[in-house]
């Protein structure tokens, strides 16, 4: 028999926060060890160029200096490899650890100090001569492709899917709706920045890096390839980590170099990045330009989308490879029934710094371009808003709905979902109408005010697989070791509810281990909001097995029957209550082996979430100023396992979203200088700039494809966050298409107020 | 982010201090006062200066005192001293509105009022209000001290008439007339930024007309200043919508403004001519 659910379901506190509210947490920096050598990275300040001479004489001369590295000190090691939709097409792209003869971005390592603590190396850096020939930087992924180096172009790849007759749909159209939108460079920027420390441990021949997250045994398994080495000779250890955001804990340079200088000189090598570092080295992302149209029938029913895009990637192609693009291009329709879909996607290389995923990669793109041509169509034919998004949802008896496209190896196949009801409650939320009608009597007096909407479906939980293992130890512990990661989400309480419902303990009891490769063998990390699913199930899974292997022992050792016993709040019991009791450690200590059991849960499918977002802003026609007077935000996650740390995840993600609607975004000027190096020139939205925000989480469609009915709560927030603002400030001002551009800057606005 | 090498002097007196800065002067020795401003461009190692004077332990620089025409601020004086008003005038009252809208809570308690002055960033709001109220600085060095007037000081961006050795060692505010309207409105992307384009007006009525009205811009050019097209816009006239409006354009056509990568002078008008408007529209009492 199965417990019943006393902590799923439950916003439970957390169990991490005990050292993190104490200040005993233990982050990158906080890690060290006798006799380190700082590094520090020298980065070009050339968008483009040739790399003339590295004069490293006087750095050497100072005192504590170590050494000096450049290109020719890791000729041995090989350029970063893909860890996700890596085509060998793309491979020539891969950035290099340290820039060899060309320099592609202001920020590119080119040569690296080490020294006995951060202040010699930072003087040392500064001490090295490195000279440039400037060559011509290339700043627009728009214009045409030029030469990246001989024989090859900077239009490493394109992405192209779709299916169904786009000519015949275009042909019979009763009218075509066309658009150009772009999206803005911005990125996660997590409040801890960076950082790694290696060391090589002689006496048992391990290379050890710490400071880890993400995806901490793909990246042993890289590290171990990269240096031909052993698996089981590299180990990965992840800390505390403050934010991830899908661009932390990727490979990066700074990673490789601290451990090719610990295996080179022995010694431990400590790198933490600074946040001006942080902003022009660290993945960016989100940059795009699409050409978007459509062809409706004359109720505004979509009968085709063509989209063709253009991916500013930056310099080179890092891990994350064609991904971005790959999941713009197989997202973009959404919750809307397309009977033709075209999308051509074109991958280019700009002097700027390198791409990657960042939270709801491709969807915070390919919604804002969806929600802003369901909006024009609306327009063309003069239908409110909503009424168009209803007559072209999917219903819910198409599920599961299969779209004809595939992503990351896997086919899209909606799995459950009634979009139509949760717009229903997302409005009845916001009252809708009245909110109009409000609006509108505020806009008879001359106030510039509106509300927008805007639909999207996620994509959570890519497998293919994930393993935990589960341990009675004898003092009561429950131990849950697991392969995923922790970037500050919650999954070492989620994880525990679900184990301690699966096992019939409480949760305070269990211990969730995560992020150390010397653990577990295998494990996927943290991305794609897929640690709850795909580690939830595997959890789930393991708990029942331990819950029964416990049982059989406690049944030989009570001598009554299994089904006669019971495991509640961790001790063993007779069905009913009554009689005497055994607790699971006493029972684990009576045995010879340890009382574990393992298991892996295996997806080929992902699972698809969907939600609604309703922006009320005010816009400032003066100044072009926008101030977001409310927000609601409707979700449906199939089974939310901890309420509140979905909302917390919905808000987070709301604020990221917030930033890149309205905020932040790296600029550059003409010849690749970054203009936006600091916090006063990037702009991070803070408390004053968000707004209080209603979140609804609903539980209408569970997953089929796992028991709990799982999907995932880490993107929805971010998602289309631009594109229901942009809705709300084309209502503001009355008209109809008068975002294009994200960021929504002051500058901007007013430029556009100015044409009224 | 880890500053080059410096000596810090800790002088007890101001001789001291002086007698110190004159020393190292020519090798870029620069005042440590709240540090906000000057801490950061070291950690970038946009300034390398090899000597700091650190004020924060000479004594006698830490006054707020007024004489009844003058409010005296010493160099140790912090923004968050004006968070209160400091004086029975409406010049309290103005200093504690504009300080609200100076960075952040913890920069208001590090952070100095003559600081902010030496450092002359053209939005710092202290800069603005110095500016349009006249004030004086007094400069001293060991070769002995001077007054600066305010249209005097300002050179450009984070550029001021004080020599290498002079500290700026007190600012002299006039107290303003006892029946004086003031207003102040600054334009941000976010709360707490440096300010895109601020004003900051003064006037009293006389029998219901506007006198010796004051209008200074901030942010929008490379020093605050009175907009005396503003001011004559404004004098002899009865407040209203159209008045203010019309100081507020004369406001937008005198400024030569600033351009950015992202700002142009067309938007940096509009912005100005938003601002006077709005702190036009918005005095107090």
């Amino acid at each position: 028999m199965t417990a019943p659910a006393k902590f799923v379901g439950r916003s439970v506190p957390r169990l991490e926060d005990r050292p993190l509210l104490l200040g005993q947490g233990r982050f990158a920096a906080d890690i060290s060890f006798p006799g380190q050598w700082c590094m520090r990275v020298l980065r070009s300040s050339v968008a483009h160029g040739k790399i003339k001479s590295i004069d490293a004489t006087a750095a050497l001369k100072l005192p504590g200096v170590h050494a000096v590295w450049t290109a020719q000190d890791v000729a041995h090691i090989p350029p970063i490899p893909f860890r996700l939709t890596g085509l060998k097409t793309l491979e020539p792209y891969r950035q290099p650890v340290l820039a060899k003869d060309i320099v592609r971005y202001v920020g590119e390592p080119v040569a690296v100090v080490f020294a006995q603590d951060q202040y010699a190396a930072e003087d040392a850096a500064d001490l090295v001569e490195v000279g440039i020939e400037p060559l011509r930087a290339t700043m627009l992924a728009t214009e045409q492709p030029g030469v990246y180096e001989h024989g090859l172009t900077t239009e490493p790849g394109v992405v192209r899917k779709g299916y169904g007759d786009i000519e015949a749909a275009f042909r019979k159209a009763h009218a075509i709706v066309s658009l150009e939108l772009s999206i803005g460079r911005h990125s996660g920027v997590p409040m801890e920045t960076r950082g790694a420390v290696a060391r090589y441990v002689e006496a048992r021949d391990i290379l050890e890096m710490h400071g880890a997250s993400k995806v901490p045994h793909w990246n042993r398994d890289t590290l171990a390839q990269m240096f031909g080495r052993k698996r089981e000779s590299v180990q990965l250890f992840e800390g505390h980590v403050g934010g991830g955001f899908g661009i932390r804990g990727e490979l990066y340079p700074e990673d490789i170099l601290v451990c090719a200088a610990a295996l080179k000189f022995r010694k431990a090598i400590k790198w933490i990045e600074d946040r001006r570092e942080h902003l022009i080295a660290a993945n960016h992302s989100r940059q795009q330009t699409h050409k978007i149209r459509a062809a409706i029938d004359s109720d505004g029913r979509i009968l085709a989308i063509d989209d063709e895009f253009f991916h500013d990637n930056g310099a080179y192609m890092r891990t994350h490879a064609a991904t971005v693009p790959d999941l713009t291009a197989a997202m973009l329709p959404g919750p809307y029934v397309v009977p033709a879909y075209r999308a051509i996607g074109h991958i280019r290389l700009t002097n700027k710094t390198p791409c990657g995923t960042y939270r709801a990669p491709g969807r915070y793109e390919s919604t804002f371009v969806r929600e802003r041509l369901l909006d024009a169509i609306a327009a063309k034919i003069s239908v409110d808003k909503v009424e168009i998004r209803r007559r072209n949802l999917i219903g819910k008896s198409a599920m599961p709905y299969t779209l004809g496209l595939e992503t990351l190896g896997t086919h899209i196949v909606y799995d459950s979902g009634d979009y139509s009801r949760l717009l229903d409650k997302a409005l009845a939320a916001a009252d809708w109408k009245n909110l109009h009608q409000q609006l509108r009597a505020r806009r008879a007096n001359g106030e510039k005010v509106g509300a927008g909407v805007a639909m999207f479906v996620e994509k959570i939980g890519l497998g293919p697989f994930d393993t935990v293992r589960i341990e009675i130890i004898p003092d009561g512990t429950i131990e849950v070791i697991t392969g995923v990661a922790s970037i500050g989400q919650g999954v070492e309480t989620v994880i525990a509810q679900i184990c301690a419902d699966a096992l019939g303990v409480d949760y305070a009891n269990i211990r969730v281990i995560h992020g150390q490769t010397d653990r577990i063998d295998k494990g996927m990390g943290a991305f794609a909001s897929r640690v709850t699913v795909m580690c939830g199930e595997a959890t789930r899974l393991a708990a029942t097995q331990l819950r029964g292997k416990a049982l059989r022992h406690a049944s030989e050792l009570m001598q009554l029957g299994v089904d006669k016993l019971d495991i509640v709040n961790g001790e063993i019991v007779r069905a009913g209550g009554l009689g005497p009791s055994m607790p699971l450690g006493e029972l684990a200590g009576t045995l010879s082996a340890v009382l574990s059991a393992e298991d892996t849960f295996e997806s080929a499918h992902m699972v698809y979430p969907y939600g609604v977002h309703i922006a009320v802003v005010c816009v400032d026609a003066d100044t072009g100023a926008v101030k977001i007077e409310r927000y609601a935000i409707a979700y449906d996650i199939g089974k939310a396992v901890n309420p509140k740390l979905v909302e917390g995840q919905i808000a987070g993600g709301l604020a990221q979203g917030v930033g890149g609607a309205l905020l932040e975004e790296f600029l550059y000027d003409e010849n690749g200088e970054p203009l936006s190096v600091t916090f006063a020139d990037y702009l991070m939205p803070t408390a004053r700039e968000i707004p209080a925000v209603s979140i609804l989480v609903t539980e209408d469609a569970p997953s089929p494809l796992n028991p709990l009915g799982l999907k995932g709560a880490g993107e929805g927030g971010a998602n289309p966050v631009g594109a229901a603002i942009a809705s709300a400030i084309d209502d503001a001002l009355g008209i109809p298409g008068a975002v294009t551009q994200l960021p929504i800057s002051p500058q901007r606005l007013k430029a556009i107020c100015r044409r009224i | 982010m880890k500053p080059a090498a410096f000596i810090r002097h800790v002088p007890r007196t101001l001789d001291e201090a002086l007698k110190i800065l004159a020393q190292v002067a020519p090798q870029d020795g620069r005042i440590l006062a709240g540090g906000q401003s000057l801490v950061p461009i070291m950690a970038f190692r946009l300034a390398k200066p090899a000597h700091l004077v650190d004020i924060n332990e000479v004594e006698g620089l830490d006054h707020v005192a007024s004489d009844g025409q003058i409010l005296s601020i010493g160099a140790r004086v912090r923004h968050a001293a004006f968070h209160k008003s400091v004086l029975d005038n409406p010049l309290g009252k103005l200093l504690a509105y504009v300080a609200r809208h100076i960075a952040h809570y913890p920069i208001r308690m590090r952070g100095t009022f003559c600081g902010s002055l030496a450092h002359a960033d053209p939005s710092a709001e202290w800069c603005l209000v110095a500016a349009t109220l006249d004030a004086t600085m007094v400069a001293k060095s060991t070769r002995g001290s001077r007054p600066i007037a305010a249209k005097d000081f300002f050179e450009g961006i984070m550029s001021t008439a004080l020599a290498e050795d002079e500290l700026l060692a007190e600012v002299h505010l006039p107290l303003l007339p006892a029946d004086a309207k003031f207003g102040f409105n600054e334009f941000s992307r976010r709360a707490g930024d440096f300010a895109m384009a601020a004003a900051l007006v003064t006037y009293r009525l006389a029998n219901g007309k506007i006198a010796d009205a004051r209008v200074g811009v901030g942010g929008a050019e490379p020093a605050p200043r009175r907009i005396a097209q503003a001011e004559a816009a404004l004098n002899g006239q009865a407040p209203s919508d159209k008045i203010f409006r019309a100081a507020a354009e004369a406001a937008a056509k005198a400024i030569d403004p600033l351009e950015d990568h992202q700002t142009t002078g067309e938007y940096r008008r509009d912005l100005v001519r938003a601002v006077v408007r709005r702190a036009l529209e918005h005095s107090h009492p």
